[in-house]
């Protein structure tokens, strides 16, 4: 931790929180923490603003030390230059949306503040409601005014907590676009504390995923989803085709070939572990292709698995279906089609078909 | 009408509810937001005076500032005079026992201040001083002026530590709640009326703000 640019943080504690989290943001980054509630999200995210002091670890900033246990720094959070944004948007309600920013402005003179607010207001795209009072203001507004006071004292990282939680869902995809734009403007390290995984994945370079406030895997949100390092990063980024297998040779152009469930399986990724050696693996929904009953269709030899469809889900215009394999009932294995392929092919519960587990996203792991 | 009187019972009010302005803040603030081993006793000390019988307070006072104690020592070293029968005393006393009357409104008042406001507050970039003028104070107002209301009216009416403590010397410690039933005593019918309808009149009035404040309180949903 010395001199680079952005944001580092390195936290460590076993109670009353336990605490693993290692994860850099540089400027301009968007760094989404993914986690589901009790994760320790929030209390990382607290711990970078100051507003919490775990036992061990650092965080620095830009060549500045916020917090280091060795050292006995912990500089309290109005010494640190942070901008946050809290979940319930944490508004000051005696005052109106502008005082609320100008409070944010002591190290402007006072004669300076409320032209610069006027202007952060104008940036969230909330001129006009100056005067207003945070109980006069939608939860979007609300939300805006949080993220101009954040932004009204200069921070040198941005701090978002759950930001698009208390909004309702066409006022959600519309702050995401702001969000977007906004990040292009700042050039500063960005977190964003989330739940929502396909959040974290649409506004996200990076993403680390939690549990139990340990780090489990940091990476970009295609590399998280696709090759998760361990069975629990895949339940966790919502990856349900994870099963046991065990090596059973390695393929002559590369990739090794498992056994599963009394299935030979193969895939493109390169392990180096003696047969026998068991294993987890994952597919995600986008490597299983249906087989098309009229023609064949791109990978009809790769690992095919013939089942029965359990059940079929539209969702919007895709239909989420469930097989279950015949040499293996009790394993399910789920995959999604467009809905006019799902139509087109007569896709019902109770009809066989065969699909093939594409040898690129069979990914392996290591066994729990 | 013992104006006297009634100038003794004021004054006392007004710097018993100065003096505890300060108190009730510091002490509402950390026990609203702080844990700490004998919070629960501290607590139960500051309700004491609430279900304490008045002369029985007023006994151990006495005690503790009688020329025997060391409060009464010292304050006869310092000052050349004792402390029980004073009006120093008598305010001494004042402020002791309007202690919950002052805390608990302050402590709830702090306590409805949501932890992320303060954090937000921190996160502004205000100091632990700025925080509280700009963001706590404002928030907790009605509950700080519904504690100042209660402790003035509470000093007023107040009768049984008042006699105790401070006996009942005309000038010094004499008042109104006093003079009321030294009238009645000499049958001074008139008197006695005319000091308890203002009594009357101050406390409707205390009641009234104390619900115009907490109301006030409900602008801010919490």
């Amino acid at each position: 931790m010395s001199d680079q640019p952005g944001l580092q943080v390195a936290l460590r504690q076993e109670a009353p929180i336990p605490l693993a989290a290692e994860f850099a943001c540089t400027p301009g980054e968007v760094l989404a923490l993914v986690g589901p509630s009790g994760s320790g999200k929030t209390t990382i995210l607290r711990s970078i603003a100051g507003a919490y002091r775990p036992r061990h670890g650092a965080v620095a900033i830009n060549g500045e030390t916020w917090f280091c246990s060795d050292d006995n720094i912990h500089l309290p959070p109005h010494r640190r230059a942070v901008g946050m944004v809290f979940q319930n948007y944490a508004l000051f309600p005696h005052m109106t949306a502008l005082q609320n920013i100008m409070t944010a402005m002591e190290r402007l003179p006072p004669g300076d503040r409320e032209a610069e607010a006027r202007h952060l207001l104008q940036m969230v795209h909330l001129d006009g409601l100056e005067e207003r009072r945070p109980t006069a203001l939608s939860g979007g507004q609300q939300q805006r005014v949080a993220v101009a006071r954040a932004l009204a004292r200069k921070p040198q990282a941005l701090l978002l907590d759950e930001p698009f939680s208390a909004v309702d869902k066409a006022t959600r995809q519309r702050l995401y676009r702001e969000i977007a734009d906004l990040r292009r403007a700042l050039n500063m390290p960005i977190v964003l504390v989330t739940h929502d995984l396909d959040e974290a994945i649409m506004l996200a370079d990076r993403m680390a995923v939690l549990h139990h406030g340990r780090t489990l895997q940091t990476g970009t949100p295609e590399e998280v989803t696709t090759r998760p390092l361990s069975p629990e990063v895949a339940r966790l980024v919502n990856l349900r085709n994870v099963f046991d297998g065990t090596i059973a040779g390695h393929r002559k152009e590369g990739g090794a070939v498992i056994h599963w469930a009394g299935l030979v399986l193969e895939t493109a990724q390169d392990v180096r572990l003696p047969p026998g050696t068991a294993v987890c693996w994952v597919i995600p929904d986008g490597f299983v292709v249906l087989h098309r009953r009229d023609r064949p269709s791109r990978g009809e030899h790769e690992n095919p698995v013939t089942g029965m469809v359990e059940s079929m889900l539209s969702i919007g215009q895709a239909a989420m279906l469930t097989m279950r394999p015949h040499h293996d009932a009790r394993l399910p294995l789920h995959f999604s089609v467009p809905l006019h392929v799902a139509r087109r092919n007569g896709l019902a519960p109770g009809v066989e078909v065969t699909v093939s587990l594409l040898a690129e996203g069979l990914h392996l792991m290591p066994a729990e | 009408m013992d104006w006297t009187a009634l100038i003794i019972s004021l004054r006392l009010a007004v710097f018993t509810v100065l003096i505890l302005l300060p108190i009730g803040i510091a002490a509402g603030r950390v026990l609203a937001y702080r844990n700490f081993p004998g919070k629960g006793v501290v607590e139960a000390l500051v309700a004491l005076p609430l279900v304490l019988p008045p002369t029985v307070f007023g006994y151990y006072l006495l005690v503790a500032f009688g020329a025997a104690s060391p409060i009464g020592q010292v304050w006869q070293e310092t000052f050349g005079h004792q402390l029980v029968f004073t009006f120093e005393g008598l305010l001494l006393a004042s402020i002791i026992f309007n202690l919950p009357f002052a805390i608990q409104p302050m402590e709830r008042g702090f306590e409805a201040i949501a932890p992320e406001i303060r954090e937000a507050a921190a996160c502004c970039g205000l100091t632990p001083w700025r925080a509280l003028l700009k963001i706590e104070l404002p928030l907790a107002l009605p509950s700080i002026l519904t504690a100042m209301v209660l402790s003035f009216a509470h000093t007023l009416g107040e009768f049984g530590i008042v006699l105790m403590v401070g006996g009942s010397i005309p000038g010094e410690t004499r008042t109104i709640a006093i003079a009321i039933y030294d009238r009645v005593q000499a049958f001074d019918e008139a008197g006695a009326a005319q000091m308890s309808a203002l009594l009357l009149a101050i406390s409707l009035v205390t009641i009234a703000l104390v619900f115009i404040f907490s109301r006030r309180g409900d602008r801010w949903p919490k």
